[in-house]
């Protein structure tokens, strides 16, 4: 029992909310100071998901998952920053202001869970929660140079995440090293019955690198394509080289469905959320309706004024996508192409164990870079989005870097085999050492 | 190809605000988007995921609902316990 | 013979499941003595970052109504997200089931105009109730609506019928039977107010459909539709086209109006519900035990009790009715019984608007005791009836109507007691008598009616009529 003084001061902007006194119970976590994404609920403390149309809004209960870590001891220290309802890849459409790459900060940090990322690699905090749609923890652990897990969809609760892609998404571990990703990931996995889509999968395994030998490592040529910086590929092809020198098996292979499955992935994500974020109706939460207009005016009006750009924009685009005579084209489209992902995965883990590659395509971009045009930044999310499509994890561990900028590894595993990727992983990182 | 009036009324069926002064950036942003997700057109298959998990149920079992003071603290003006909203005219 | 067959009308029928609690949620559905806003909790409220979770009871309360109407179970379905904005709709769509609904194509039988029939049900799927809007006017002419979140995640059921049902004579008694079977199931509580709602699809052949909402009685059922027929009809018979639209019926006016027309019909971007698994009860259904149904009870009162299939048919109507009839066919000779409670208790039950339950059943049971005993007249009876239930609605304590009777000398007199009456009747009444010696019989009804009137109805006509004739008819040959 205790309480933690978190003082550490915030240059990158990478909290929204900081709690300058966090107090913490007993337990294996016992005073470890923990960040917190600003879309997982967290009791008494505001959560706003990055966006003005939650401000101030101070959620009467904990996610599931903010339960477990006060139930280890951790001590929550404070709410990051984020891409507004966890749409984007820089943290740069937060209506906070972006967050700085600790690494240059005249980056982004990458996206959506950028301050998470920031706050860990600046050493503001040893480990952080962040959330995962299409890539949000991935992406900025690989272009801040931190260690980040996706996990397999239902093995940690979504319960208390503010839902923007329900089928897509899930919360997941950030921090600056492979055993304490996999720290925090013990605490935060395993079913809960408040979560129709949750797993009964705890996880309770220490990281080792004994079982690299004759791990049957798969290198699509779709993750190494064109888009793909020359200068980041030689990086992670190194990294996969020094993996086959511990006794791994490289084995070349290829993901057809790779064509289809960031058509497939914004699809889903639009059509989601553009039904997810109907609630924010300024009338039980958030800046209040104006209650004497009429209704649809008065809606239309608040989510015009407090919801970003982008924000509409995936709102619009879901909505046309749902809409009467475009659901074949579209949505049932992106389920087909989406069970072909799924099926390209099942037929490669049939053969290796793990599939390898870059996290992104490119190294951290500049601020303001890609903001101009929406569909540049999409198809950045073109190696992540596929392990959100069907549902397994993938982790980013640093591998080196390109300009003095970091790169990251990717590797993604079967369903539910986090434990493997998370070894892997762990092995490289000795290597890298 | 969707065009400006197109986009206009995508906004009144979403019942989201766009400004005059935004709608021209937007229909040109959908347009390149969509045609980018016109991709899944050459998507052969039908079918989607199947469902990890199937009969999820809890049972009719009373929880603590949420006290007053709770679900009035967030919400804007409150009356005699009710929660003000703009009538539909 | 139905005075309309060009009549084509399909009802829509959702209904309030008496499950514990919510449909997605462990809030307690026994919300309406308690205040606005205090059953409640994140998932119903909507608030960011909450998830639904199926109640078990209610997919069971459902798939029992889908085997007592008939309907098939397939092996799969799921929920499904209909969207649209509205102030009583916290997350911006609610929770259904669209293409892939509970159970579908079954039947329910009815006492149809020209004899039975079998009404077609199209579908059931369960789905969330929305919140509840007050509205009120602010200062001023500002008006702004007042929300009310109890309501909001109650657990329906919707029951879609095909267009088979051919008048509102038979829409109410398809609507009654309904009830009574939901009843008969466990899974409807009648005396829920608002628990069941109704919408209508009518049209007269060769004319479009209309749609009318809004109507939440059984009652209101019967009247919103003869009006509406009666408004097609009237348009066809000016030549004027009926426009395809929604109406909404006012119960206080008996009329239907035109919604506020929408340009096009809402598009409800309908797509799987991602937050929940889909269902897979179908083998559920076997091992559903159904508890004896309206008919099957009809029938059984017919064998046990020696009744007329109409008593019958009555009494087994409403659940606690037919509970009521056997609890006092324990006590009391059933057909005594069954022509009180429905001949005589239900008219005089409806005319105070009192349910059934109210009635005390051993006061009752001892009223129609006297009666079967020849203790009182029938007119008697029926007043000291009426006496016990006004106490009951002012919450007084009802005497035994033994009691009452001995306390107000109610007691049917024997003949001998009433000859006084009966000279005085005919010494009084000259004319009426001469009438009945010329043969003009209605004359002795009157004569009747008089002594009744003195005794305050204590002589039983059956037995003074024949005395009050032997009296005034002339002998043979005088």
């Amino acid at each position: 029992m205790g309480s933690v003084t978190f003082d550490a001061e915030d240059r990158w902007n990478a909290f929204i909310t900081i709690c300058r006194e966090a107090g913490h119970g007993d337990g294996p976590m016992a005073g470890v100071a923990v960040a917190v994404k600003d879309n997982i609920s967290t009791a008494g403390i505001q959560t706003t998901c990055g966006s003005r149309i939650l401000k101030d809004y101070i959620p009467p209960y904990d996610a599931h998952v903010v339960e477990l870590l006060k139930a280890a001891g951790a001590a929550v220290v404070g709410k990051t920053n984020m891409d507004e309802f966890g749409m984007g890849t820089t943290t740069e459409s937060s209506a906070f202001g972006p967050t700085t790459n600790p690494v240059d900060t005249a980056r982004v940090p990458g996206g959506s869970s950028g301050g998470s990322a920031a706050a860990v690699a600046a050493g503001m905090v040893p480990m952080a929660l962040g959330t995962d749609t299409g890539g949000s923890i991935r992406c900025p652990a690989a272009f801040c140079g931190i260690v980040g897990l996706k996990p397999t969809y239902g093995r940690v609760s979504r319960y208390g995440l503010v839902a923007y892609a329900n089928s897509l998404e899930g919360v997941g571990p950030m921090a600056g090293n492979v055993t304490d990703v996999a720290r925090l990931f013990s605490v935060i996995a395993g079913h809960d019955a408040r979560d129709a889509t949750s797993i009964d999968r705890p996880f309770a395994h220490t990281p080792s690198s004994n079982r690299i030998k004759g791990l049957r490592i798969g290198v699509p040529a779709e993750f190494f394509g064109k888009g793909v910086d020359p200068a980041v590929a030689e990086q992670v092809r190194r990294a996969i080289g020094d993996l086959a020198d511990l006794g791994a098996e490289i084995v070349d292979c290829s993901m057809p469905s790779m064509a289809f499955a960031l058509a497939a992935y914004y699809v889903t994500c639009t059509c989601e959320a553009s039904s997810n974020l109907a609630r924010f109706d300024g009338v039980r939460y958030g800046p209040d309706i104006a209650s004497k207009r009429s209704w649809h005016e008065a809606y239309q009006e608040h989510r015009r004024e407090h919801f970003g750009k982008e924000v509409r924009r995936r709102i619009m685009l879901g909505t046309f996508a749902l809409s009467a005579g475009y659901y074949g084209k579209y949505y049932a489209k992106a389920q087909a192409a989406r069970k072909n992902v799924g099926e390209d995965f099942a037929r490669l883990f049939a053969d290796v164990d793990v599939i390898a590659g870059p996290t992104m395509p490119t190294t951290a971009f500049a601020l303001g870079e890609k903001t101009a045009d929406p569909l540049s930044m999409y198809l950045a999310d073109i190696l992540t989005v596929p392990a959100n499509l069907a549902g397994v994890p993938a982790i980013s561990v640093p591998c080196g870097t390109v300009d003095g900028l970091p790169v990251g590894l990717q590797l993604i595993g079967r369903h539910c085999e986090e434990e493997r990727i998370i070894d892997t992983a762990y092995a490289y990182e000795e290597v890298r050492r | 190809m969707v065009s400006e009036s197109d986009v206009a009324h995508i906004a009144i069926l979403a019942d989201i605000g766009i400004g005059d002064d935004e709608l021209a950036e937007f229909t040109g942003q959908f347009n390149a988007i969509l045609e980018y997700f016109d991709l899944l057109d050459q998507v052969e298959e039908s079918g989607r995921p199947g469902a990890v998990t199937t009969n999820i149920f809890r049972d009719d079992e009373i929880a603590p609902s949420l006290p007053l003071d709770d679900v009035l603290e967030n919400a804007g003006e409150s009356e005699a316990g009710y929660i003000r909203a703009p009538k539909v005219m | 013979m139905t005075e309309h067959t060009d009549v084509i009308i399909g009802l829509e029928i959702h209904c309030q499941l008496n499950t514990k609690t919510k449909l997605f949620c462990g809030c307690s559905t026994d919300y309406k003595t308690d205040g606005p806003n205090t059953h409640v909790c994140p998932v119903c409220l909507g608030l960011p970052g909450s998830l639904p979770m199926i109640n078990r009871k209610a997919v069971e309360y459902g798939l029992r109504v889908a085997k007592a109407l008939n309907l098939e179970v397939p092996e799969e379905s799921e929920f499904a997200r209909k969207n649209y904005f509205y102030p009583d709709l916290p997350k911006g769509y609610q929770v259904t089931m669209y293409d892939r609904p509970l159970a579908v194509w079954g039947y329910l039988e009815i006492e149809g105009d020209d004899g039975e029939k079998k009404v077609r049900i199209t579908r059931i799927h369960l789905e969330e109730d929305p919140g509840r809007l007050v509205h009120k006017a602010g200062a001023g002419r500002v008006a702004y609506t007042l929300v009310d979140y109890n309501r909001s995640g109650i657990p329906l059921i919707e029951i879609v019928t095909e267009p088979d049902l051919r008048s509102p004579k038979e829409a109410r008694r398809f609507l009654n039977k309904l009830r009574a079977t939901l009843e008969y199931l466990g899974v409807y509580d009648g005396e829920r107010e608002g628990g069941l709602r109704v919408d209508a699809n009518i049209s007269i052949r060769g004319s479009e459909r209309v749609e009318v909402k809004n109507i939440s009685s059984y009652k209101g059922v019967e009247k919103a539709l003869t009006f509406e027929i009666t408004r097609q009809k009237n348009l066809i018979r000016r030549g004027l086209r009926v426009d395809r639209e929604t109406r909404h019926f006012q119960e206080g006016r008996g009329i239907t109006t035109s919604a506020r027309s929408k340009e096009t019909e809402t598009d409800y971007r309908y797509f799987p519900e991602p937050d929940l698994r889909p269902l897979r009860v179908k083998d559920w259904v076997e091992a559903i035990a159904l508890p004896e149904l309206p008919d099957a009870r009809r029938d059984r009162f017919m064998a046990t009790y020696g009744i007329s299939l109409n008593h019958a048919r009555t009494l087994t109507g409403d659940l606690r009715l037919a509970e009521f009839y056997e609890a006092l066919a324990a006590k009391v000779e059933p057909n005594l019984a069954a022509t009180w409670t429905a001949d005589t208790l239900l008219g005089e039950l409806n005319y105070r608007d009192m349910p059934v339950a109210k009635v005390p059943l051993d006061h009752f049971a001892d009223l129609v005791g006297l009666v079967g005993r020849d203790e009182v007249t029938d007119r008697v009876a029926v007043d000291v009836l009426r006496a016990l239930l006004d106490a009951v609605v002012t919450d007084e304590t009802p005497v035994k109507p033994s009691d009452y009777v001995k306390q107000h000398n109610l007691g049917k007199g024997t003949a001998d007691a009433f000859a006084a009456v009966i000279d005085e009747v005919i010494a009084e009444n000259s004319q009426a008598v001469a009438d009945y010696r010329e043969g003009r019989g209605a004359a002795l009804n009157f004569l009747v009616g008089q002594v009744m009137k003195k005794t305050r109805g204590k002589a039983d006509p059956k037995e003074i009529t024949p005395l009050i004739a032997a009296r005034i008819t002339p002998e043979e040959g005088a």
